[in-house]
């Protein structure tokens, strides 16, 4: 379990396992500090940045996420994958 | 006026993963996979579908849609439209036979939505799975929701007037049902057939928006047995059970593995040339959209890909 920390207009936390991505942690736990969309890595619903932590990613649509975007740190929550606490900012799909 | 489009046929969707997308649209939702190409694509029809394909998979860096197809009744009619085309402004492009395997010769044109369509004229006949002679009920071995066809889109985009134009003057569709905002028209569905619709669109910011591709199952308790299916194999859910207000449909929403929205959905309304458009005024739109719940939901309103 590791511990996710958001920062949103709602700062929020929760705990979340190395199998589920952030956004599926965030919703078993009926935490609301990220958009939830498609929960596919194709809407761009769930957009973060990641400040801080370890994690390995699932591919996401590059129409939400460029590959520059990818290495500035802006990843889309659902295909985020933890491996250590994490600090993460909410961003949305602007 | 029919101008001899007979129908939607066929959607190429994008999926980040083609294995996971195949699991997802061959043995969740039921489709049979009829062909493979060299480039990778993936070629399934639902069971009560003759022509060999209807929906296409192509592995991308996005989801999204590629384009969608329309089958017309013959090549004297294809030349035509392509022509119509033309001079409606659209950028036409001739895609070869064979391009997708078992199809004809296919006209690509572009839409004031943003959209990609194409029409086509030939498209191999595989048959339905029951066959056509003497045909049992339907087959026994359906996988999932036991999808029967592919039936329509969803799209979204800025530019619905020109859209409707294109598909009302130059393809002979028909505008079944419209939500209205005032004077803007914020829904709009287009038929040539019997259905209610055979395509949709909605007005959004932006260009070339997918909402959904739907598929047809042949009744309510297929409707809340795909519900069932949603939760024993955890796919991501949007909304539903329910019942639409426009087409007036009972359906269920969800996500492929990519994130491109699904509907399965059984009944609704039927209809016939020379019936009235039937409109919802904007403040009906929660009615409009979710008759039970009446009242629309972002997820749903702003989810697309
Ligand atoms: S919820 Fe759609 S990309 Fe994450
Ligand atoms: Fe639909």
């Amino acid at each position: 379990m590791f511990h996710i920390e958001v920062i949103s207009s709602d700062d929020a936390s929760f705990e979340c396992p190395p199998e589920k991505s952030l956004l599926h942690g965030m919703e078993s736990q009926s935490v609301k500090a990220i958009n939830v969309g498609c929960r596919g890595g194709g809407c761009g619903f769930c957009k973060i940045r990641i400040l801080e932590g370890e994690f390995e990613a699932k591919k996401m649509s590059i129409k939400f996420v460029t590959k520059e975007a990818q290495a500035a740190g802006f990843a889309l929550s659902c295909r985020v994958f933890p491996r250590s606490n994490m600090r993460v900012m909410a961003v949305g799909n602007d | 006026m029919q101008k001899g489009v007979i129908g939607t046929a066929h959607v190429q969707i994008r999926v980040l993963d083609i294995d996971e997308a195949v699991t997802h649209y061959r043995d969740r939702l039921g489709l049979l996979e009829t062909d493979r190409d060299s480039q990778g694509r993936v070629y399934l029809k639902g069971w009560t579908e003759a022509d060999k394909f209807s929906v296409v998979l192509r592995e991308a860096d996005e989801a999204g849609m590629d384009f969608m197809g329309f089958k017309v009744l013959n090549n004297e009619v294809l030349a035509s439209l392509r022509q119509d085309l033309i001079d409606f402004g659209c950028n036409v492009e001739d895609i070869p036979a064979g391009e997708l395997n078992g199809c004809g010769p296919r006209v690509r044109f572009d839409s004031p939505t943003g959209h990609m369509f194409e029409i086509f004229a030939e498209k191999e006949v595989v048959g339905r799975a029951t066959g056509h002679r003497n045909p049992d009920a339907w087959p026994m071995d359906l996988k999932g929701m036991k999808a029967t066809r592919f039936d329509h889109c969803l799209l979204y985009g800025d530019d619905l007037d020109g859209t409707l134009k294109l598909f009302t003057e130059v393809l002979g569709f028909w505008l079944t049902e419209q939500a209205m905002d005032g004077d803007v028209r914020i829904a709009q569905f287009l038929t040539t057939s019997m259905k209610e619709h055979e395509i949709a669109f909605i007005r959004a910011e932006g260009k070339g928006m997918f909402h959904h591709a739907s598929f047809l199952l042949e009744s309510w308790d297929d409707v809340l047995k795909a519900a069932d299916l949603i939760s024993m194999w955890d796919i991501s859910i949007d909304i539903g059970p329910t019942r639409h207000g426009l087409t007036h449909g009972q359906t269920i929403y969800f996500f492929d593995p990519s994130g491109n929205r699904n509907e399965t959905f059984a009944g609704g309304d039927w209809y016939v040339p020379g019936m009235p458009t039937t409109t919802w005024d904007a403040e009906k739109l929660g009615k409009a959209v979710f008759y039970h719940a009446r009242e629309l939901n972002e997820r749903f309103l702003n989810v697309t890909t």
